[in-house]
């Protein structure tokens, strides 16, 4: 049980190149589809409220890569990245949130509520820290199957000081749950800074209170970030319990689309993104020779089209009939 | 022809109902502070047993921890399971809230309909028990106000297991309100007992000048006061609701069709609660039957106290429902 920074070790799991070019397409949809969502909520074409995953990346793509289909992610409103990682497939995805009747959740949800059960997208909470004790009931299911599946958890280092991180903890640590706890650090809880409102310098301390390891790693290194995935993955799967994954990064943009970010200290931010680690990882790719510059640019304008077709069949989309408006609050009659 | 039956009292109905349900049904699994046999099957003895004949596997313990039970089930409800979680106290569902009315209600309806949460939240509760203001409430009114979710409220053993069979089968969550003061209620109940459905009123007692609504066990009160009403040549039919939501409106306004008055009595404090909702219901869609003010009976709007004498007069008296009565006799 450690809780100390963790790199690429001597016993780390590595990425063979096939996974490393997988988990930059990822990155390069995340980072893609953010700067899309931004820009379409700029131009007037949508409105809604949006948490940008800018310069959060890594985290769900080196993670997912370490996943089956039928594993299952539960995520928080800033949680888009997690949920593309995972294969939501990005048409049902931009009609959701334009709020269409084609999208994931007939356009019941919308951005802040993406599930994709066929995916493997289970919930994404708008609730900060409510993602913990409901996928320790996705990881209880499996244990009852006797099912090798994981359950992935997703939240920020805010929802580390709410009541719901320690009681799932607890529980997924007396219960040897296979789930593993994804705290995503990205340094602000809202608007407030980290040591503001957090009584130990690193969340995955807290791992030792629970009884499960505990570590903290760069999430914005996809090798790091896989090895720490891939530890704590297998670890659920072989039926040994939790564990606790503190992926320190960093958010490029305000707590919500349009806030003023005047509470995040510029210095530190400009620092953040000179490191920006989608760029980086693409030259590394490219340096490594696991992929050229051409194999790259096509990868990413690919994705340009995928999500530019994405966006033009959500606004295609119609609005879900007023029925919707109470349909689905109860199962239909008959149903069990 | 007399069915079969055997004497059971409510804790037994509901035991039963779950072991029942958890033959039937592998998926069936129950969890709560102190449910298995360990830790003595349930602090008053509804789980006693099933650990042991179920595994400990499908009746788990869990630490004092009401968010991760209640999050606990819902995930396991959403992959194909049917869990049955106690709240050992109605008050304890106040640290649960987000899971269940954030999470639980609304799922199936955020995710277009992707993901139902089938579990059963069972709590017992009630004054009349020395427990005082944090043990004691009748919280129903804020999980019927809550879409998504469907109340339950039994009074006797019979209706308690059948409600329970039908609240475990049930594809959406449903709260279990037992009384504890009724816990020890004995009663003959059908070996062969098959699930009575939710959202069905039953006539517990016919009348024909006043109408006298209500659940849990207020019921027993309600026929107390009909007892009385029919010393002073008043006829009160007296309905037991049985599911608070949905409730049936048919069996209520067929009723009020026949009698035009009408009381609804419940312990919780009569501001803001259900039977203002009935209330408003029927004279919304009745008020050409209705030849009196429709009256409503519940608790004096403060917090349920410990002194015993106090706590009598939080409790509604048989009396009170039949001055209701009486006074609904009057308009007029």
């Amino acid at each position: 049980m450690s809780t100390t920074e963790q790199t690429s070790g001597i016993n780390a799991a590595v990425p063979d190149k096939e996974t490393q070019l997988e988990i930059y397409r990822r990155m390069a949809l995340i980072k893609q589809n953010d700067e899309a969502s931004r820009k379409v909520i700029r131009s007037g074409r949508l409105m809604m409220p949006y948490y940008s995953q800018r310069g959060q990346e890594v985290i769900p793509s080196a993670i997912s890569v370490n996943l089956n289909a039928d594993d299952q992610i539960c995520t928080i409103y800033r949680g888009i990245h997690d949920m593309l990682a995972k294969g939501v497939p990005l048409k049902d995805l931009w009609a959701e949130i334009a709020g269409r009747v084609t999208g994931t959740c007939k356009g019941k949800g919308g951005p802040m509520h993406i599930t994709h059960p066929a995916s493997g997208a289970i919930l994404t909470t708008g609730i900060v820290g409510s993602s913990m004790p409901i996928a320790n009931g996705l990881a209880w299911s499996f244990k009852l199957d006797g099912s090798r599946r994981v359950a992935i958890a997703n939240f920020g280092d805010g929802a580390s000081n709410i009541g719901a991180f320690h009681e799932s903890l607890n529980l997924a640590s007396v219960w040897k749950l296979p789930v593993v706890f994804v705290c995503q650090n990205n340094r602000y809880a809202e608007h407030t800074k980290y040591e503001v409102g957090t009584s130990v310098d690193q969340v995955s301390k807290r791992a030792i209170g629970y009884g499960m390891p505990g570590v903290t790693v760069d999430g914005n290194d996809p090798f790091a970030m896989y090895a720490a995935a891939h530890e704590a993955i297998n670890r659920a799967r072989d039926g040994e319990g939790p564990t606790l994954i503190e992926a320190m990064t960093f958010r490029f943009f305000g707590h919500v689309f349009g806030d003023d970010d005047a509470y995040m200290d510029a210095g530190e931010k400009a620092a953040w993104v000179e490191k920006d680690p989608v760029p980086a990882f693409r030259a590394k790719l490219i340096e490594t020779g696991v992929a050229s510059e051409e194999q790259l640019s096509a990868l990413e304008a690919d994705i340009a089209a995928q999500i530019e077709g994405a966006i033009e069949y959500a606004l295609g989309s119609d609005f879900p009939p007023v029925e919707e408006l109470t349909r689905d609050v109860y199962a239909e009659a008959g149903a069990a | 022809m007399t069915a079969e039956t055997k004497k059971l009292n409510i804790i037994q109905a509901i035991n039963e109902a779950i072991a029942e349900a958890m033959e039937a049904n592998p998926k069936v699994v129950v969890l709560g502070e102190d449910v298995a046999d360990k830790e003595g099957g349930g602090v008053v003895g509804v789980t006693r047993g099933l650990s042991t004949r179920f595994g400990d596997d499908r009746v788990r313990s869990t630490p004092i921890s009401e968010q991760a039970i209640v999050g606990a089930a819902i995930g396991a409800a959403i992959n194909g399971y049917r869990p049955v979680a106690e709240i050992m106290l109605m008050n304890f569902t106040t640290v649960a809230m987000d899971m269940i009315v954030n999470h639980a209600a609304k799922l199936r309806f955020m995710s277009g309909g992707q993901t139902g949460v089938p579990i059963v939240i069972r709590m017992m509760t009630g004054a009349g028990i020395a427990s005082a203001g944090q043990h004691s409430d009748f919280l129903e009114a804020w999980f019927a106000h809550t879409p998504g979710l469907k109340v339950v409220a039994p009074s006797t053993p019979e209706d308690a297991k059948g409600l329970m069979l039908s609240a475990i089968a049930d594809p959406d969550p449903v709260i279990f309100i037992e009384c504890s003061r009724a816990y020890g209620t004995t009663a003959p109940v059908p070996v062969d007992l098959k699930p009575i459905p939710l959202g069905k009123a039953k006539v517990v007692r016919e009348g024909s000048d006043v109408t006298i609504v209500s659940y849990s066990e207020i019921v027993v009160r309600a026929l107390a006061a009909a007892a009385e009403l029919e010393k002073e040549g008043v006829s009160a039919e007296v309905i037991d609701l049985r599911t608070i939501n949905p409730w049936d409106r048919e069996t209520v306004f067929a009723s009020v069709r026949k009698t035009g008055r009408l009381v609804v009595a419940h312990e919780a404090v009569k501001e803001f609660g259900v039977g203002a909702e009935i209330a408003a219901t029927v004279q919304e869609e009745l008020f050409s039957a209705l030849k009196a003010a429709i009256k409503r009976v519940g608790a004096p709007f403060t917090s349920v106290p410990f002194s015993r004498p106090l706590e009598e007069a939080f409790i509604v008296q048989p009396g009170q429902i039949a001055d209701a009565a009486r006074a609904t006799l009057k308009t007029n």
